[in-house]
């Protein structure tokens, strides 16, 4: 086992950001941590790797014990925290020479394991990190981070601010390094990443909802979902949510995302109410149920539970 | 061992390679050096001088002659009446009034008294206290010169004593002020750049997040710290050598003393430094706090320091205060050492003071940065 945390809890006065979460991530994996801001992503990071001592519960990376062995993970772990921090009056060699150094390890001897991202930034070796864009800053963080050969890499929202084409690319170097056999932490508040990784673990308010692979999180997910358009959206939104038997009512790209809470759901019965509230080019059809709408549903329940309770 | 230096070699690429830096450490601390060296003096020079003579006798025309030879006092201006001395005075167009009565002769000869009346501004008291002694010791001389005269038409048997007192300045013959103040703000300098840069150095790791990533790394903190610091104990050293040069060339101090004594003391006062600009950066999140506290220290060590004022003439409470103060006896030492050619055993009080000090604030700065992290 790679990862294995057990119920794990982290409390900053009377914020608990960890509330007795418990996951494991096996060697090899690559594993996404999918929430939103603030869920406790990065608390779960900095605990894993040895910045923070948990209030309870026991966790473990590579088979050692963060507490009691930190300085043996230290050896072993990459971390690439979610804001850029190398040192960007160094140029790209030096910032990866000096983490080689400090790892007590030199840039050639694992150079195999950078050389296909390396090779992207080379020509721009003797540039300050400061002056990189921030794909480039991106990959030379990946770099520094992978010079040790780690054997389990944490990337906290690695793509956070990087614009598309880079994410790709991101995700791709990534898949590529898991065939290294190194086991990857990976965390985003992108939803559409979440499909990328082999499992993953969806978490808000410092509770995890769910944890297995994309597919079968999605293929559980029993609710059809109805993409619904109309010439105005906002009154559609609107209409929507004061629709007797609507469970959820969201914004979906240019769709809006409509479930139903009744079993005998009609789309039939939503179009001729809403064309009898004057709605124009009115179109209900079933959506691909993505990962997203999975959270959002999750994310729902599991704040009405919490309001009962 | 190779991970100190590669952190050393990072460091000193760092500050070579900010194109700002490197005259705020060098340029501006001479530029202090030449400026302050210069102006911070105790002597009262100009002092605006006006008069009012309302005796119009060779004794009160003699009188002023003496203030007008000497270099001190401008003679700026002769009032013909206590109002219009009094305006000015206002106005802080003069700053001295020496008022010279009706009949100041006629009483010297006959009565063998007279009296004078001598007004200063006193808004800056240290000023008019030196001015007074300025002004006494010029009438004075000029009633010794009086009575040694008026005794001889007398035709007196007894003459009057004059007593000549000479003054000698030991270790600084000529009491020239620039061989007691270039030491001292040359302590200043190694002290301000020593520990604004130790101070504000690891709080921009933590600025800018890359502690963060470093405490990842099996890295020790002791390599760590040392690798961060010790860039810092060289840049005081030039600066010292740098400021010793100057002071030879430019001021002509005299070092009688040993340089290498000088330089065994500085090593370990930096140490001391860089260990107190540690531990200010282990309190604080941003470079602004780091400045704001190391600022206050700073004008607390210069003020109780005894460069500018001497520190027995300070409360008993604050006497003991400065005990506590490093630029204290790095003072002292200096001017021991440059001045006076103290040797190892003279100072030994100070360079065990400093390195008993300089022990324990590495050992709470070291031990407050693992409670950091």
């Amino acid at each position: 086992m790679s990862i294995s945390v057990h119920n794990l809890s982290k409390s900053y006065d009377k914020i608990k950001a960890l509330d007795a979460i418990s996951f494991e991530v096996n060697e090899g994996e690559l594993f996404g941590l999918i929430g939103p801001d603030g869920a406790g992503k990065t608390t779960l990071f900095r605990i894993l790797t040895t910045l923070l001592i948990a209030d309870e519960g026991v966790a473990k990376v590579a088979n050692m014990e963060v507490v009691k062995e930190y300085k043996r993970i230290r050896e072993s772990v990459g971390y690439m925290p979610g804001r850029f921090s190398l040192y960007q009056d160094l140029t790209v060699l030096e910032n990866l020479n000096f983490f080689a150094t400090i790892f007590g390890t030199t840039v050639e001897e694992n150079y195999e394991l950078i050389k296909d991202i390396y090779i992207q930034i080379e020509p721009f070796k003797d540039r300050r990190a400061g002056k990189l864009s921030g794909g480039m800053k991106q990959k030379l963080a990946l770099c520094c981070a992978l010079i040790h050969k780690p054997k389990v890499l944490f990337l906290d929202e690695p793509t956070t601010g990087v614009d598309p084409v880079s994410r790709k690319e991101f995700w791709d170097m990534l898949k590529r390094l898991n065939k290294h056999g190194i086991t990857i932490l990976v965390s985003t508040p992108y939803m559409d990443e979440a499909a990328l990784c082999d499992r993953i673990a969806l978490i808000q308010h410092g509770k995890l909802l769910e944890v297995d692979s994309p597919q079968n999180i999605v293929d559980r997910h029993q609710k059809i979902i109805y993409n619904v358009s109309a010439e105005n959206t906002y009154r559609l939104i609107q209409d929507l949510k004061r629709f007797p038997t609507q469970e959820a009512v969201y914004a979906f790209g240019e769709f809006i995302h409509y479930t139903d809470s009744k079993s005998s759901f009609s789309p039939e019965e939503l179009r001729a109410y809403l064309l009898q509230n004057n709605h124009k080019n009115v179109d209900i059809h079933t959506a691909v149920t993505t990962i997203e709408d999975v959270f959002m549903d999750l994310a729902s329940t599991f704040k009405s539970e919490a309001i009962e309770n | 061992m190779r991970i100190i230096s590669y952190i050393v070699q990072k460091e000193f690429l760092q500050i070579f390679r900010n194109k700002a830096m490197l005259p705020i450490i060098f340029v501006l601390p001479l530029i202090q050096l030449l400026i302050l060296s210069n102006a911070a003096t105790f002597d009262v020079k100009n002092i605006k001088f006006s008069f009012i003579d309302n005796d119009r006798t060779s004794t009160s025309r003699g009188l002023i002659s003496k203030f007008e030879a000497s270099n001190y006092f401008d003679v700026l201006e002769h009032f013909t009446s206590k109002e219009l001395a009094d305006q000015a005075m206002e106005k802080g167009a003069v700053d001295v009034i020496l008022d010279i009565p009706r009949h100041f002769e006629r009483d010297l000869v006959k009565n063998k008294k007279a009296e004078l009346a001598v007004y200063t501004n006193a808004i800056d008291g240290a000023k008019a206290g030196i001015e007074n002694v300025y002004i006494n010791q010029i009438i004075r001389e000029y009633n010794q010169h009086l009575s040694a005269s008026l005794s001889l038409t007398d035709h007196q048997v007894a003459r009057p004593i004059n007593i000549l007192a000479i003054p000698a300045f030991w270790y600084n013959n000529t009491l020239n002020y620039k061989t007691f103040m270039v030491p001292g703000i040359l302590v200043l300098l190694v002290t301000m750049i020593t520990l604004f840069l130790s101070g504000m150095n690891i709080v921009r790791e933590k600025e800018i997040g890359t502690l963060e990533q470093i405490n990842v790394t099996p890295i020790r903190k002791s390599q760590f710290i040392i690798g961060k610091l010790f860039p810092f104990w060289v840049l005081g050293m030039v600066l010292l050598t740098v400021g010793l040069v100057i002071a030879k060339i430019v001021f002509s101090v005299p070092i009688v003393g040993s340089i290498g004594l000088i330089y065994v003391f500085t090593a370990v006062y930096i140490l001391l430094i860089l260990g107190l600009g540690l531990f200010i950066s282990n309190f604080t999140e941003t470079q602004q706090q780091a400045m704001f506290i190391a600022w206050f220290l700073m004008v607390i060590f210069i003020l109780m320091s005894g460069l500018f004022t001497p520190i027995e003439s300070m409360p008993p409470w604050a006497q003991k205060l400065t005990l506590l103060n490093p630029i204290r006896y790095y003072v002292e030492v200096i001017r021991m050492v440059m001045l006076k050619g103290s040797g190892f055993i003279d100072v030994i009080y100070q360079l065990s003071v400093i390195t008993v000090f300089a022990f324990v604030m590495n050992g709470l700065a070291v031990w407050s940065y693992k409670k950091t992290n």
